[in-house]
């Protein structure tokens, strides 16, 4: 068993981990402008609160487009790539939007011993979205995640918090197809 | 400062407290390997590769960054220290792409002279995962190889912390670590200035210059084109350094000898048209002065700067001198006046620059710059380390050469035309001409000299009594120390008549295409001051030390462009900026 875990374990060239930048095109609304410089303003130019300014934008947009980071750059007197660079750095930062739909698979130990790859692959490739992603309409989101303490159902995934245990790839066409026609 | 007593490999030593564990050594004579460490740029004790055993410490240390204290007891070479440092190297080797026979760093690669230090055997100990990265090769100064990088953040470090420009970071994390620009965008995409600082900060051949050397070899089989070569002032005291000459050697005639034996037709020196640059710009500080339009007036010789400029202080456009830069000058001036005095079509004459900058790259692709319609004043830029690699690849033995002199008639520079390859040389060369305009008396060896603007400090004020006025002037050098004198001076904390701005810390001498010399060296000498003395030496034995006085200039006046400032002289030797956007 620890071998087996092992051996899929091993990264293939093809797994980079780098963080997806989303092609969605930004819809940010005048009030939410207003209040992510009303955050920037309150830091008064203190560079040391520039994450506490990118959480906050991420509770605004709900992640860090392009068009955010550069009020953020901007507002707090960072060049941009120290922004986006903090961004990239710690998984809490999302580049893509959550969909209406965010589908969160756990890769934890036991979700992915128990195949949940399969299941993330089986995931994007039925809403042509990639790990990382949004699609298109602004309908799903998935992302990978790790442990959600859940392992006893594993593997699993939730959708908008909702959650699917003990799935296998073939049960996952019927759980999507409840959301895709709702 | 107090000292401490430490002892270093059982030897007791007194050193001053507070320094680090690597400074402390090689006060004793010992040299500690590093990678990362840019002394006072990058010191963040990243890469392990200086670990040292303390006693009483937990684990190795890195020396770079942990400082002595009384009573300290250091091993630098016990086995378990080299062993440590062998491991390191071994890890940072199995990323590292390995193309060491035909890379451009090869011979001066910092990760390849530690791998032979610590006979590491087997270079592909760790197989394992290699993060492919494909090769950005959009700006026009350089490209950036990630397969060769080795993380050490020092290119990083110069971007954003001496030249305050910060466009490139590490992305991503852990194995996905990587040096690159935000949201992944190619150099050419950012508001990066094309310095080349990141060039020579860089330990192995991750970054690069983008090689023009081709190009020229092209030109020069070329049966018809007139292949003309200038050679920028900082060039001479620069080369020598790739042929063993020490640091800081005036090595002009053995490099035109070169020049010539690499097959080009005329062999110009960018002295001549640092002359012409003064006379152009001396006149155009005269008159904005007389008049208090636009001052202070800002020179706008570093293409690094003007970058600078039209990115992050769009609003100081109007202060830019109008002149082209030397190189600019002397290109329009070739494909124009040399043109018509020699009959060539200036369609054929193909016209290179070495310079000792990878802005001028970029310089050269600028639109505005065509003297000629349709013809780029200059048709190829190389650096210094470029012109040494064909000298190589020629075999032609530098050190033999005999000492040769520059074709006429582009072949004089006055002292003053010498000294702009260090901070502070364009302004005392300006001021030299504009003393001498403006009192009508003549300078002396005793008077010559504005030592004021002379030196490697970052920031230099100066204020001149000239005929009556009173001339504030300010030089600055390394992008960060612009940024805060303009700061100053849009503040209205400060205020002056005349400013002065080089991109590279030091000016030229260090610019970005010059000879890299390793961490090693560059931690325990200022490259910038050995280098200029060069130059100030230069300047004090040239029978022409003032740019009005240089024959050449006379003559390109009185034959062609007739007074500086004139019409012809605007619409060939003068250009413009525009603000650009920084995302």
């Amino acid at each position: 068993m620890l071998r087996r875990f092992f051996a899929v374990r091993q990264r293939t060239e093809e797994m980079l981990m780098q963080k997806k930048i989303s092609k969605i095109p930004f819809k940010g609304t005048p009030e939410q402008e207003a209040r992510l410089k009303a955050v920037i303003a309150e830091c008064q130019g203190d560079q040391s609160r520039l994450m506490h300014v990118m959480q906050q934008a991420q509770g605004i947009y709900g992640y860090l487009p392009y068009e955010v980071q550069v009020m953020i750059a901007e507002g707090m007197g960072v060049p941009l790539e120290k922004v986006y660079g903090v961004a990239t750095f710690y998984a809490q930062f999302a580049l893509s939007p959550k969909g209406k739909y965010n589908v969160s698979v756990c890769l934890g130990t036991a979700c992915y011993v128990k195949g949940s790859q399969d299941v993330l692959d089986k995931i994007c490739a039925g809403l042509g979205v990639e790990a990382g992603e949004c699609s298109a309409d602004g309908n799903f989101s998935v992302e990978e995640c790790r442990c959600i303490g859940a392992c006893g159902l594993a593997p699993v995934f939730t959708i908008n918090g909702e959650v699917y245990g003990k799935v296998t790839a073939d049960d996952v066409p019927g759980i999507l197809a409840k959301y895709q026609n709702a | 400062m107090s000292n401490v007593n430490i002892k270093i490999n059982n030897r007791e030593y007194s050193v001053p407290a507070g320094v680090s564990i690597l400074e402390a050594a090689r006060l004793a004579g010992i040299e500690i390997p590093t990678l990362c460490y840019l002394k006072e740029i990058n010191e963040i004790g990243a890469c392990r590769v200086c670990v040292v055993e303390v006693k009483g410490a937990r684990s190795l240390v890195a020396a770079c960054v942990f400082p002595v204290s009384e009573g300290m007891e250091i091993i630098t070479n016990s086995p378990k220290v080299i062993e440590a440092r062998k491991t390191t190297l071994e890890l940072i080797l199995s990323t590292h792409k390995q193309e060491c026979l035909s890379c451009v760093r090869s011979g001066n690669c910092e990760l390849q002279k530690l791998s032979r230090d610590y006979g590491i055997a087997d270079s592909h100990r760790f197989a394992g995962f290699t993060p492919k990265y494909e090769i950005d090769a959009s700006a026009s100064h350089m490209y950036r190889d990630n397969e060769k990088c080795v993380l050490c953040r020092r290119c990083v470090a110069v971007c954003s912390k001496n030249q305050a420009v910060g466009v490139i970071g590490a992305n991503d994390r852990g194995i996905d670590t990587h040096i690159a620009s935000p949201f992944e965008r190619p150099l050419a995409d950012t508001a990066c200035v094309s310095c080349g600082q990141c060039i020579t900060a860089c330990p192995t051949g991750a970054l690069s210059e983008r090689d023009d050397t081709q190009r020229v070899f092209d030109a020069i089989n070329d049966p018809k084109k007139h292949v003309i070569v200038q050679t920028a002032p900082a060039i001479r005291v620069g080369l020598g350094e790739e042929f063993g000459y020490p640091m800081g050697s005036v090595v002009t005639g053995k490099m035109v000898a070169a020049l010539r034996r690499l097959g080009f037709d005329r062999v110009f020196d960018t002295n001549f048209s640092a002359d012409l640059t003064i006379m152009e710009e001396a006149n155009e500080f005269i008159d904005r002065y007389t008049k208090k339009e636009n001052l202070p007036i800002i020179t706008s010789c570093s293409p690094g700067w003007i970058k600078f400029c039209e990115y992050y202080y769009p609003e100081m456009i109007p202060h830019l001198s109008t002149c082209k830069s030397p190189m600019g000058m002397f290109g329009a001036t070739a494909k124009t006046f040399y043109a018509e005095r020699e009959g060539i079509d200036p369609k054929d004459i193909f016209s290179v620059a070495v310079m000792p900058c990878t802005a001028k790259k970029f310089e050269a692709e600028r639109l505005d710059h065509t003297a000629v319609e349709g013809l780029a004043d200059i048709d190829a830029v190389i650096t210094t380390r470029e012109l040494a690699r064909m000298i190589k690849k020629e075999g032609i033995l530098f050190n033999v050469l005999p000492d040769e002199t520059f074709d006429a008639p582009f072949g004089l520079g006055s002292g003053a035309g010498t000294i702009f390859g260090a901070t502070g040389g364009v302004m005392e060369a300006a001021l030299r001409t504009a003393y001498e305009k403006l009192t009508g008396d003549s300078l002396t060896d005793e008077n010559i000299n504005f030592t004021d603007v002379r030196g490697t400090k970052g920031i230099k004020e100066a204020t001149y009594e000239i005929a009556g006025n009173t001339v504030r002037v300010a030089v600055a050098s390394g992008l960060a120390n612009a940024k805060k004198l303009l700061d100053m001076v849009k503040s209205g904390e400060k205020s002056y008549d005349f400013i002065e701005i080089m991109a590279c810390p030091g000016g030229c001498v260090n610019g970005g295409g010059q000879p890299i010399q390793p961490a090693s060296v560059r931690n325990n000498v200022d490259i910038r001051a050995v280098r200029a003395a060069g130059l100030y030496e230069d300047d004090k034995h040239l029978p022409v030390r003032k740019s009005h006085e240089n024959p050449d200039i006379k003559q390109v006046y009185d034959e062609f462009f007739c007074a500086p400032g004139s019409h012809k002289a605007h619409a060939i030797l003068h250009t413009g900026y525009t603000a650009r956007s920084k995302y």
